[in-house]
């Protein structure tokens, strides 16, 4: 590989990769992030070069195993470059056909995605609806870069923002650029990040003066930098796909921070639930060190940087930043009281900067683009894009990124294309187990950290839940509360003892045993517990539970008064019947039934026993005569 | 032993190691035997006070052996709205497995629910022997357990031993 000494041989090494690279050449890139991979992308490549191999066209046509494209819907996805055609549910049967198309400069029609508005195949991938309202800023390199090539990285003016950075710019400028971006931290509470990096970076300063030393065992700097890839929310995949997809994005942006902070250790702290996110940072690291990107005097600045990956075991609370560092001390991941913060006193009690993936990945692209060209997205108080996973009860499941400041409504109706099977929409939930449900009413809403926040959600990390009118409100506050629950790490009480209290209400309630008085207790347990616990988890904990007694109340009430769950999630209020004169006795929901609770002889109308009956509709789901009855 | 002897040496014996050992303890055995334990807490400053407290703390330590299978049910919220609260019960019901009992009492199996796998766009997600399931059902997650189930007793008759 080549050795970097200055950045003229980035510059060089670069005009030599792309001098290689014909820009008319074929490339079939095809995405093997985890959700085209499980519905068989890997098949999809080596189908794809066993044919190309030692065949003529394999010189002419590339073929690029890719991280995540977003559009996990209809995966696998396949892009043929130049020309951009976008083929979706890719088979490994579908290669010959795509590769006959190419010598024939035609597409394969069936492959192509359907607008559902127009019901016209789209034959380019930035004219699928789900892409061209998307700017993609973080995620603009996933779907480019082969993330096992550093070249790929390189090619596209990869570590040019190091190289400018380290040669031109003193650490105080980089703070300055940073602050005039606006940029606030992408993992969740939207902090301002110059401001937190001012704080740590005089610390560093002082320590450095005073002639601090280190301590025994910790590797020697006056300061850290820490990748948070800790990205427990449910419902949340971002940060895997930036990771898995781009690694030497995120790995630039701290290199970045460490020459900015003053800090010669960088961590990647990556949830051990990420194999891949961190087999794909370990090779990136080991890219960058073997040329020079990483380590000793790089490129000549006299800049000395290393990074470790540590990885997580499974807690959520570790997501929390006092949590993350006592994880990497090896010690059980409890959060301490701030302050003093991380910034003052973080990692082995030396100041120490914590950031979200997307918070490092927009980094270099800052540096390297200008202050301006970041302030000219989204909106004055919130600049810059926001990335969110947009799951549930959605036709377009996958990962998307738009300027902030766009109305909620866009990313389900267009970029979502609606709810799933033409429901109703009921809510979109936001911020994962700290934030909100946002009722369908406020579907307007613009998403930036200020206007989500006073409707009692939050922006959080970036996982969008889209809920129909089958999801139970009540339900799902019982579910994110159990959730916390488990996850609270015990330290303080109101935490501990106040999130296993509301779940107990919440359980009673979803299973009809509920009173009046246990929406008003539970109220009150939502409101202390909020203003009293030690960390972050405990003090959003109950947004969930306010958020869905503010917007949905009318369901909380069923539930106790009525005993009725009207979304007919709640199995034990549920009950299920069949209508005889509907029924026309095949015998399908007996054959589906796990219990055997459904009875009847063929060509009759079939009963259910009430009391064998375990209530999981599977008869109901299965029924085409609409025999079964829900109440 | 060697296989302890040779993580304390890569990974260091300092208080700080603790959680990387523990790691790797488990990669190698699959779960953390407690004589690998007591081996650590004799020749580390890790104490045996703090690897309790470790081990007990993050989800992903055992002190038990895993099942031969592995079955993973995402618990995660794109899941749950999805009908995974369905599939847990289906899995529950099939391995016989009551309360917090996570592996079958023959050892074929152990269930895990797993907070949130990532990859929401496919809920609801499983994943089986690390092979990844996307939009799964019960009824799918059944035959899939009544298929390994099969193939293992099919196996047991071939051996003798």
């Amino acid at each position: 590989m080549t050795r970097l000494h200055a950045p003229a041989d980035l510059v060089a090494w670069k005009d030599q990769i792309r001098s290689r690279i014909d820009p008319q050449q074929t490339q079939i890139s095809v995405c093997t992030g985890t959700g085209c991979a499980s519905a068989g992308a890997g098949k999809v490549v080596h189908c794809l070069r066993e044919e190309l191999a030692g065949n003529h066209r394999g010189q002419k046509i590339s073929v690029k195993a890719t991280g995540c494209h977003g559009f996990c819907e209809r995966g696998p996805l396949v892009v043929i470059h130049p020309s951009e055609v976008f083929y979706n549910r890719v088979k490994e049967e579908h290669v010959p056909e795509i590769l006959t198309a190419l010598d024939e400069d035609g597409v394969v029609t069936k492959l192509l995605y359907v607008d559902p508005q127009t019901q016209q195949p789209v034959v380019k991938e930035h004219e699928v609806p789900f892409y061209s309202h998307q700017q993609r800023m973080a995620l603009g390199k996933n779907g480019l870069v082969d993330p096992c090539e550093i070249e790929d990285y390189i090619a596209l003016d990869g570590y040019a923002a190091v190289a400018k950075t380290l040669t031109t710019m003193t650490p105080v400028q980089v703070i300055e650029t940073i602050k005039q971006s606006g940029l606030r931290g992408r993992g969740g509470a939207g902090f301002p990040t110059a401001t937190k990096w001012e704080m740590a970076a005089n610390n560093i300063t002082a320590r450095r003066q005073s002639g601090g030393t280190n301590g025994s065992g910790a590797p020697d700097t006056f300061g850290y930098v820490i990748c948070n890839g800790d990205e427990g929310d449910p419902g949340a995949f971002m940060d895997r796909s930036i990771l898995e997809g781009n690694p030497h994005g995120v790995l630039e942006g701290l290199i970045l921070g460490g020459y900015t902070l003053g800090a010669n250790v960088g961590y990647f702290y990556i949830r051990d639930e990420y194999p891949l996110a961190i087999q794909h940072m370990n090779r990136a690291i080991e890219q960058a060190t073997a040329c020079g990107l990483l380590g000793k005097n790089i490129l000549g600045s006299g800049f000395d940087f290393q990074v470790i990956v540590a990885c997580g075991s499974g807690a959520f609370v570790c997501g929390e930043e006092t949590a993350l560092i006592a994880s990497i001390e090896g010690e059980r991941g409890m959060p301490r009281p701030r302050p003093p913060y991380p910034a003052e006193s973080g990692l082995w009690g030396k100041p120490t900067i914590i950031n979200n993936v997307k918070t490092w990945t927009y980094i270099p692209l800052i540096l390297l683009k200008g202050h301006e060209w970041f302030r000219g997205i989204g909106t004055p108080t919130s600049p810059g894009t926001a990335v969110f996973s947009l799951v549930g009860k959605v036709n377009n499941t996958g990962l998307i990124e738009v300027p902030m400041g766009t109305p909620l409504r866009h990313l389900v109706e267009v970029l979502g294309g609606g709810v799933l099977k033409g429901k109703k929409l009921k809510a979109v939930q936001t911020g994962g187990p700290s934030g909100g449900c946002i009722p369908a009413e406020l579907l307007d809403t613009p998403v930036d950290y200020e206007s989500l926040g006073g409707i009692g959600s939050m922006m959080g990390s970036g996982g969008m839940v889209v809920m129909d009118e089958d999801t139970c409100m009540v339900d799902v506050a019982r579910y994110f509360l159990a959730f916390t629950q488990i996850e609270s790490c015990g330290k303080c009480v109101p935490c501990r003892l106040g999130t296993r209290r509301m779940l107990e209400i919440l359980t009673r309630i979803t299973t009809g045993k509920g009173t009046e008085n246990d929406l008003i207790t539970l109220e009150e347990f939502a409101v202390s517990v909020k203003a009293t616990s030690l960390c972050g988890l405990g003090q959003t904990a109950p947004n969930p539970v306010l958020t869905t007694l503010q917007y949905f109340r009318h369901e909380y009430e069923a539930h106790v008064r009525d005993k009725k769950c009207t979304a007919h999630a709640c199995r034990e209020l549920v009950t299920y019947s069949i209508i005889a004169d509907l029924c026309k006795g095949c015998g399908l929901c007996v054959r589906h039934c796990p219990v055997s609770s459904i009875n009847g002889e063929r060509k009759m109308p079939h009963e259910i026993d009430p009391e064998a009956c375990v209530r999981c509709g599977s008869c109901y789901d299965v029924c085409k005569f609409e025999a079964v009855q829900r109440d | 032993m060697n296989e302890v002897i040779t993580i304390l040496e890569h990974q260091g014996t300092g208080r700080d190691a603790c959680v990387k050992v523990l790691q790797e303890i488990q990669g190698v055995f699959g779960y953390l035997p407690a004589e690998a334990l007591r081996y650590v807490a004799d020749h580390s400053q890790i104490t045996k006070r703090q690897i309790y407290g470790v081990a007990t703390f993050y989800e992903l330590f055992r002190f038990k052996p895993p099942g031969r299978h592995q079955v993973k049910v995402c618990r995660g919220t794109a899941c749950h709205v999805r009908g995974a609260p369905q599939i847990l019960d289906a899995v529950a019901e099939e391995l016989n497995l009551h309360g917090s009992e996570d592996t079958t009492e023959d050892g074929e199996f152990t269930f895990e629910k797993i907070a949130c796998f990532g990859a929401c766009a496919l809920a609801p997600v499983t994943v089986t022997d690390g092979q990844t399931h996307g939009a799964m059902t019960p009824d799918k997650m059944r035959k899939q357990l009544k298929a390994i189930l099969k193939k293992a007793r099919a196996g047991k008759q071939e051996d003798p031993s």
